[in-house]
């Protein structure tokens, strides 16, 4: 299940601002892998991956899941994409719906003008 | 600062911003070219809300539109062209402030449902409009946007974006 962070986008870009995270991304993109592998990749302490892991995780760009003693990471389902698609697809509406909010305005306004502003 | 008189059509249409504040809430904002008991009336009257709030672009038919606009007072609308398979959203306004200000519930979800508010700022003969939806957890929000997964362009889930809209979340 994707998980959605509290600050939305702003929480994935920060989680992108940083280089190793970026290189996390990319290294699961191509396969999934358990913190101790991406710990030994990136040539860091377990503990120093796993903070990286959880922001990627808080971000909702990667998922863990522990099975016995492993924890293994993997993408977290296009999350971003997602989000991006879903904001554009509210502000969309929302712009088709205010560009016709305009167009009622505007009828309002005149009709004003004409009627000398008593409705 | 803005000059314009009220003649003039909008030289150029204002910017939608759409934003995801937290995991509660989605504000989105516009300004839009006309003062502020203009806009508040083009958002109280349903004969002028239907004309602006289901754009044709979506693709979607209301059929009904009912809005009571006053403290405690009711909405409904009804959606969806075949009288078989219709959509109905519908709540309740919690606070209504001629011209600055407009608060309602969105119940067809159920508890999954947000509150909405929208102000209105006018400044210069233009009024800022920003409208806040507030889900009751993050769970609403993010079932509602579970709703988006996969989703192609296609009428019936064009349908889908406008009912999660026009409502805010989902009916489960």
């Amino acid at each position: 299940m994707v998980k959605y962070s509290p600050a939305g986008l702003d929480a994935s870009f920060a989680a992108l601002s940083d280089a190793t995270r970026r290189g996390v991304l990319e290294q699961l993109g191509r396969a999934d892998a358990s913190i101790t592998d991406l710990a030994e990749k990136f040539r860091m302490t377990l503990p120093g991956m796993m903070k990286h892991v959880g922001v990627l995780e808080q971000a909702g760009l990667v998922t863990t899941e522990k099975v016995g003693r492993v924890r293994t990471c993997k993408l977290g389902a296009r999350r971003l994409e997602e989000e991006t698609a879903w904001l554009d697809r509210h502000r969309q509406l929302w712009d088709a719906r205010f560009d016709e909010l305009d167009k009622v305005v505007e009828q309002l306004k005149r009709r004003e003008i004409v009627n000398g502003r008593k409705k | 600062m803005d000059a314009r008189s009220e003649t003039q059509p909008p030289a150029k249409k204002n910017p939608t911003t759409v934003e995801r504040k937290s995991d509660r809430e989605l504000v989105v904002t516009r300004t839009i070219n006309g003062p502020a008991r203009i806009v508040f009336e083009a958002w109280t009257k349903p004969e002028l809300f239907k004309q602006w709030w289901v754009p044709k672009s979506a693709g979607v038919f209301l059929r009904s539109c009912e809005l009571d606009v006053r403290v405690g007072g009711t909405y409904r609308l009804v959606f969806g062209e075949d009288p078989a398979k219709t959509m109905a959203f519908f709540g309740r306004y919690l606070e209504v402030v001629p011209h600055s200000r407009i608060v309602w519930t969105n119940d067809e979800g159920g508890e999954g449902g947000a509150v909405s508010t929208v102000t209105f700022v006018e400044k210069g003969g233009q009024t800022q409009v920003v409208l806040r939806e507030l889900y009751p957890s993050k769970e609403a929000l993010d079932a509602s946007l579970g709703s988006y997964d996969g989703m192609t362009e296609t009428l019936e889930q064009l349908d889908e974006l406008v009912v999660t809209l026009g409502a805010s979340v989902g009916r489960s």
